[in-house]
């Protein structure tokens, strides 16, 4: 039984222009323990997606138009009522946000700002949400956190506020925690030590991670499964090695081939031609097809092609193109 | 903080020094004789003389100034020529009623701009929103005389709910007595907390640390009881401080027109009166007042952000 199943999930976001299918059919499943990766450009909707899950879309006019988000034991959660959602976020899922700067609230004491989702969630006292603060500090790898609990977020470096942002979001055990880009932010020695920590605690706790990111680097350190997002839809999915080191879809072989460092070493740099679709009136087909160096008449017929198996694909490795054969050379 | 506390007050002298120096200079420039000035056109020489010799007048201009100064520095603030008093005596007399109507009119502001701030941040851009921001920014462009006749013209003649003016004895008779023109001052102080905290209300509810709150399972209330709200009146707390140092000189109008005994009313008579140690003495009190109010509000927005430190 997965942890997480969702099925053809589909947001709508409200736009001056129009409105943009950030989300356009996304289907996943997430099992207990996992360190799932979710990669793509800016603007894919991977962002969207994560934050379909808990409804969580801060000023933004957006919502779930359709599709399923079921939490194992906890129900549907794109059908929950607010006030039901609620009880769930933190206590069942959780969420680490991009920005550790902004994350935290600026005139309250990261201590305070720990314990108020414990005494959200438990009925405990003061004194003993903060003593389970420090023990989550502690947990964290925070140096001194008897003296970081009365701290303020601006007297903390960024890598130590991410810290304190992953402790809030570890403070009930979650089985799921959300963690959008969260070492984007910070510089690369500390985005090292916050994606170890992370992996760290899934190893002690056995929390599933879903992961963001347009780094795959991060994907290929930490996760175990991974999909790869575009225009709103997954078009490849599988375990990170099978998907890295045998992409099938043409848009993930160029993101790998646009990549520099060790995963195309051997080859020259190819930039991506051309740039995202319109996610307000995307073109018919498959999304990528106006941009894809392999499209054929039909790509761009109908709509788009849905996840699939390959012949000859290692189990759960699945991708969104129509097409029999992607040559290697060109990508 | 204490020692910066400390620091500021220090650096309040060579302020003083030049509030002083400046408002002592604005007397002299003004043309004429201050003696006949008082005394009117009628006095003789010999009393103009006398007059002269009793204020120091004969003397050379610094040595006015250091007369002027000992008399600030002793808090006196020299004498007046109608009440023959220190300046300070008229001072304190008068000083409750005007720092009454500060916090009075704070308070009604207060009252009155957080419900519609919160409301209308709530609606943005809806109708509500729309109509609340036009009925307050009516009320910042009503002049204040107008409003005062309007309001004693329904209120207090019309409806005969408050009197039209004067003060009263002991707190709850001057609470009713001193309604109306705290009302006058406190709306157009109300306009201005209501636009700049339903603008911060909105920037705060879009930050990344209310999503955070909102994962965290918080509920609506919660969420904008701890964050949205003690993060959103913090830019609140410069506008009052703006405000109270303007009120405390610049009731002229609404004191005069509700004849409260307050200080704006003493400047008023003073000008009137011809009474010069007088308007030397308040536009230095006034000064000082400004000052501290500044510095109470630098250290209030300390106190409330931690991110703000007193320098």
């Amino acid at each position: 039984m997965s942890l997480l199943s969702i099925r053809d999930l589909r947001t709508e976001f409200q736009s001056p222009s129009g409105i943009a299918r950030a989300v356009d059919g996304v289907s996943f499943d997430v099992e207990p323990g996992e360190i799932f990766g979710i990669v793509g450009e800016s603007g894919c909707g991977k962002s969207a997606t994560c934050r379909s899950i808990l409804r969580l879309f801060g000023g933004a006019a957006a919502r779930i138009a359709g599709g399923q988000i079921l939490l194992d034991g906890v129900g549907d959660l794109a059908a929950m009522p607010e006030r039901q959602l609620a009880q769930v976020r933190g206590r069942d899922a959780a969420f680490i946000f991009q920005d550790p700067l902004t994350a935290l609230n600026p005139t309250m004491k990261v201590g305070k700002q720990i314990a108020e989702v414990i005494l959200r969630h438990r009925k405990v006292g003061r004194a003993e949400a903060r003593a389970a603060a420090l023990q989550l500090l502690r947990d964290v790898q925070v140096t001194s956190p008897e003296r970081r609990l009365e701290a303020y977020p601006h007297e903390l470096s960024g890598g130590l506020r991410q810290r304190v942002v992953i402790a809030m979001a570890l403070a009930l055990r979650p089985r799921l925690i959300i963690a959008d880009e969260p070492t984007t932010a910070l510089d690369v020695t500390v985005q090292d030590q916050i994606l170890r920590l992370l992996k760290e605690r899934r190893d002690s706790l056995g929390t599933s991670i879903i992961l963001i990111t347009h780094d795959l680097g991060v994907v290929s350190q930490i996760c175990d499964r991974m999909a790869v997002m575009y225009a709103g839809r997954l078009v490849e999915t599988g375990r990170v090695r099978e998907v890295l080191d045998a992409p099938s879809h043409p848009y993930t072989r160029a993101l790998l081939a646009a990549l520099p460092g060790q995963v195309g070493r051997d080859r020259a740099l190819t930039p991506i031609e051309g740039a995202p679709p319109s996610l307000i009136a995307p073109p018919p087909g498959c999304r990528f097809a106006p941009r894809c160096a392999h499209a054929v008449a039909r790509c761009t017929l109908g709509d788009p092609p849905p996840l699939a198996p390959r012949a000859g694909a290692a189990p759960g490795h699945l991708d969104a193109c129509i097409l029999d054969e992607v040559s290697d050379a060109a990508a | 903080m204490f020692l910066a506390i400390l620091k500021r007050l220090l650096m309040l002298v060579p302020v003083l020094i030049g509030i002083t120096l400046l408002s002592f200079l604005l007397l002299q420039i003004m043309p004429g004789d201050p003696a006949s000035r008082a005394m009117g056109t009628r006095a003789s020489a010999e009393e103009l003389e006398a007059m002269r010799q009793l204020w120091g007048l004969d003397r050379p201009i610094w040595v006015q100034y250091l007369y002027f100064l000992r008399d600030c520095v002793t808090g006196s603030f020299g004498v007046s020529i109608f009440h023959k008093q220190p300046i300070i005596a008229l001072v304190a007399a008068r000083l409750p009623y005007t720092l009454a109507i500060v916090a009075y009119s704070t308070v009604i502001a207060l009252a009155i701009a957080l419900p519609f701030a919160i409301f209308a941040a709530a609606r943005r851009g809806r109708l509500a929103d729309v109509a609340i921001r036009q009925v307050f920014v009516v009320l910042i462009a009503m002049p204040p005389f107008w409003l005062c006749y309007v309001l004693i013209l329904f209120l207090a003649l019309g409806m005969g709910w408050f009197p039209t003016g004067g003060v009263g004895e002991g707190f709850l008779a001057n609470l009713h007595r001193l309604f109306l023109p705290s009302l006058v001052v406190g709306l157009s102080t109300a306009a201005l907390i209501q636009q700049s905290l339903r603008a911060a209300l909105i920037d705060t509810m879009q930050a990344d640390y209310i999503d955070t709150a909102r994962a965290k399972g918080l509920r609506g209330r919660e969420i904008f009881l701890r964050h949205v709200l003690p993060n959103s009146l913090i830019s609140t707390i410069s506008i009052i401080g703006v405000r109270v140092s303007w009120i405390i000189g610049g009731t002229v109008v609404v004191e005069k027109i509700f004849s409260v005994p307050g200080l704006g009313s003493l400047l008023i008579d003073a000008i009137v009166s011809r009474d010069l140690p007088v308007i030397r003495g308040l536009t230095v009190f006034f000064a000082v007042m400004v000052v501290i109010v500044n510095l109470i509000t630098d250290i209030c927005y300390a106190l409330a952000d931690p991110r703000v430190r007193l320098e």
